[in-house]
């Protein structure tokens, strides 16, 4: 044995120092002028043709303003950047701006900063996850062909056309008479100038430039993004508030403890224990509130797996699903019982669409379950993490116990997994699902999942009838007449189930001291610009 | 000694191919296309998917992908998440913390588990001894998570002492708290484990030897009985203490610190197989360093062991 030993002796003072080198720093108070919510870390980069998801949205919707916001309570839009929306026939709107202002880096924000933007988002190569939002505009096709070898013939769409500094043209390709509800969605936020410049966009995301209420300031990924006023912004969503930190939690419940103890300002994923008997009511006295959201559960029925084609089996099922002991037993009131296809809080919705048949209902159940003479098996598809697998064995069980049918329950271990084997068709039969109003329309919630070929309309479900009728609203001649037609239509999904409705959303969330009021918006997310500071 | 250090230092090449070529080919074989669940319930632009296969190389054979990914290593780059992020910013980050959580409850474990271990051990008090052994127990029947809330709501809440979450710079105060609760459980097994070993070794021939050659009391203990008895306690503290450079995805969750177990528990879960493997990669490497210094150490503490 010889030198080691003194190695080890050093090694003792070298611990301490870095100990005391330690000790010397962190601490930093937050001013009280600031404000942090709970958040999870973005999926994509921040640009906003590139996000959604709520990780992302949360903080691209604070850092931008396209030329509406929506109002938290009632989803309406509310002009921002817009001075008129104007349409001049079905396929045709005439857009103004407002003038002077400007996005974070000085430069204004003009009309061609819309159309450059929206322009880049829809061509294909820059693959955006957004695309298709904007395939109503006319010239999708050619910038994004369907067929995904094939090149695009063009990187500007036609139907966008820039007629002075302040307004702009767009053409759609078809009559859509919901389409100006859609333009405060991130896909139709402008881009400055020196984003098209940048040679690497990804990078330029890391300091992103916006014209929202807040600027960016600093982002340390997995762990915060931190903004501050935008102090000449001259849009109705101000921010009371100087500084805003979106911090990223690894547990909920981790969120949940900061904000019972002061470290957080506002939380809307409120953790189970939280939950169960209603425990953050107690923790959290007057600093709590809960809020129907725009987002919708079903249990998708497969026309493509041939036992669920038949409707009163359908219904046999929907009847069967005691959805009211569900949504209290297993999600503490954090779901209601869904009646429709479309929330009831959506601006222009018809509740009560699907009325007795989403009502538990043993007697009847069984009833139609006779009439469909089906006596096989029911699986239920879905994921087994996101707390999905709780409630679908009640689900099951409920099937079970009311209809005599023995049902099983498929997990896949991920959403992504879980996704690609519905995608796929490898399903053995019915699957959960989830739809979040990305604008505030009843369409929303009908074209995509029930159109025949809509992009989310993984149960292959065609009715002409139901498409036709969704043809006749889109060609409305404005928003309100067009939400009527919508909801006849959502009507028509009575008779034949293509899905079952099963919960509506009831967020319960929290806020800290600092504030006196939280603001959580129907979109299901927080909505930073209600935050009200509390008075000393 | 410098030779055999050598030796070892050479066998981690292959060790480190190994490793890393089956983390990368399980990681990126689970099945599930990553971006199959990116867009929620619609279907996303295929444009986006075959542009995020491309530049992930996922339509090359899997050893191509590998060797793709090594050449990029080499050069120091670990790639990117999905969002764009650079996956060497993020363990940069997080690397220090862990580090400074790992030395808090190695030091917990250290003193607190060896003193009790050799107070125990080598005393005679009935009551002490009872006392080491009945909370070590109950240290050792508890999971992490229990031990984590427990202090969090008693300290934390009740108490107002500590913060109950760690900050984003988690300087070295406020990891006090958490580096003890992860240190609770091997700081009970090394109280015993301490403890066993001194007992059976009181017995051992060259302790009476060296008694009987009529050395003080002071020398025998300190030098041939301690000495001897550190041996195993050595091997599960370097042990030990590769396991803590791993980070703790438990500890890390419940005081949401932003170490390294967070890291690779997300990137699991969000399927950022990029991130597992540069991560896998990084602690594999530590792993087979901190092996290597505790073999090194044996050195230190048995004559009888040499490396020559």
């Amino acid at each position: 044995m010889r030198y080691p030993r003194k190695g080890a002796l050093l090694a003792l003072p070298m611990v301490a120092a870095l100990v005391l080198a330690g000790c010397g720093g962190g601490g930093a108070g937050s001013g009280d002028d600031s404000v942090s919510f709970y958040n999870t870390e973005p999926e994509n980069p921040l640009l906003p043709g590139d996000t959604n998801e709520n990780g992302g949205s949360n903080v691209v919707d604070l850092m931008w303003t396209g030329l509406y916001s929506y109002n938290p309570d009632t989803g309406k839009p509310v002009p921002q950047m817009a001075d008129s929306v104007q349409k001049t026939s079905p396929t045709t709107y005439d857009i103004k701006i407002k003038k002077g202002w400007k996005f974070h880096d000085g430069t204004e924000v003009k009309a061609k900063n819309f159309v450059d933007s929206w322009n880049y988002t829809a061509y294909a190569p820059n693959a955006m996850v957004d695309a298709n939002y904007l395939h109503a505009i006319k010239g999708y096709e050619d910038v994004h062909p369907e067929d995904e070898k094939a090149k695009p013939k063009t990187d500007k769409m036609s139907g966008l056309q820039v007629k002075g500094d302040y307004e702009f043209a767009v053409t759609l390709s078809a009559p859509f008479s919901t389409f100006d509800k859609q333009l405060g969605y991130e896909a139709f936020f402008p881009m400055p100038d020196q984003f098209f410049k940048a040679p690497d966009k990804e990078k330029w995301a890391d300091h992103p430039i916006g014209n929202g209420p807040m600027k960016f300031v600093e982002r340390r990924p997995n762990t915060y993004i931190k903004m501050t006023r935008n102090d000449g912004y001259q849009g109705s969503n101000k921010v009371k508030f100087k500084n805003v930190e979106s911090r990223i939690y690894s547990t909920a419940e981790a969120g949940y403890q900061d904000l019972v103890s002061g470290n957080l300002d506002f939380d809307d994923t409120l953790p189970p224990l939280a939950l169960a008997d209603g425990k953050y009511k107690q923790d959290l006295k007057d600093h709590n509130a809960q809020k129907n959201s725009m987002t919708f559960g079903y249990l998708g029925l497969p026309q493509y797996v041939p036992q669920y084609r038949d409707p009163n089996l359908r219904k046999a099922l929907s009847l069967a699903i005691d959805r009211e002991q569900i949504a209290k037993q297993i999600f503490h009131g954090t779901r209601s019982p869904a009646d429709g296809w479309v929330p009831p809080v959506m601006d222009g919705a018809q509740p009560g669409a699907c009325g007795d048949m989403c009502k538990y209902d043993p007697a009847k159940a069984k009833e139609f379950l006779a009439k469909s003479g089906y006596k096989g098996e029911i699986s239920i598809s879905s994921n087994s993490d996101g707390g999905n697998k709780e409630w679908i064995e009640a689900a099951c069980g409920s099937i079970t116990k009311t209809l005599g049918l023995k049902c099983r329950l498929d997990m896949q271990t991920s959403f992504g997994q879980f996704n690609q084997v519905v995608r796929a068709k490898k399903n053995p039969g019915a699957f959960r699902g989830t739809w979040v109003a990305d604008y505030p329309t009843v369409e929303n919630f009908l074209t995509q999942l029930y159109g025949t070929g809509g992009s989310a309309n993984k149960f292959e479900y065609s009715n002409p009838a139901f498409d036709k009728k969704l043809a006749e609203a889109a060609a409305a001649p404005d928003s309100d007449s067009g939400n009527k037609l919508y909801s006849d239509a959502e009507k028509m999904l009575k008779n034949d189930m293509p899905v079952i409705p099963l919960f509506f959303y009831n967020v319960p969330y929290g806020w800290s001291d600092k504030l006196s009021k939280g603001s959580f918006s129907l979109f299901n997310k927080p909505y930073v610009p209600g935050f009200e500071p509390a008075k000393h | 000694m410098g030779r055999y250090i050598l030796r070892r230092l050479l066998q981690l090449i292959p060790v480190f191919f190994g490793t890393t070529l089956l983390i990368y080919v399980l990681v990126w074989l689970v099945p599930g296309d990553p971006f199959a669940g990116k867009c929620g319930d619609r279907a996303c632009p295929p444009a986006y998917i075959e542009q995020m296969t491309h530049k992930y190389n996922l339509d090359q054979n899997i050893f191509v992908q590998y060797f793709l990914y090594l050449g990029k290593l080499f050069q120091g780059d670990f790639g990117q998440t999905y969002s764009g992020v650079d996956i060497s910013t993020l363990i940069g980050q997080a690397y220090p913390i862990t580090v400074r959580l790992a030395i808090i409850a190695l030091i917990f474990e250290g003193v607190i588990g060896l003193a009790a271990g050799i107070i125990t051990g080598l005393g005679r008090k009935r009551f002490v001894d009872n006392l080491v052994m009945i909370s070590t127990l109950v240290l050792i029947s508890l999971p992490v998570f229990v031990t984590g809330f427990i202090i969090q709501v008693v300290f934390g809440m009740d108490l107002g002492w500590m913060s109950v979450t760690v900050s984003s710079d988690a300087p070295w105060g406020e990891l006090i708290a958490p580096g003890f609760v992860l240190a609770s459980l091997s700081m009970a097994y090394v109280a015993r484990l301490t403890r066993t070993s001194i007992k059976e070794n009181k017995r051992a021939d060259y302790v009476r030897t060296a008694i009987a050659k009529g050395q003080p009391q002071k020398r025998v203990i300190g030098i041939h009985l301690l000495r001897n008895s550190a041996i195993p306690v050595m091997t599960f503290l370097g042990q030990d203490l590769g396991a803590l450079m791993g980070g703790a995805i438990v500890t890390e969750g419940v005081f949401n610190i932003k170490g390294i177990g967070g890291l690779v528990k997300q990137g699991i879960e969000t399927k950022e197989s990029m991130q597992v493997v540069g991560l896998v990669t990084i602690l594999v490497l530590v792993f087979l360093v901190m092996n290597l210094i505790v073999d090194l150490l044996y050195a230190v503490l048995d004559p009888r062991i040499r490396y020559d």
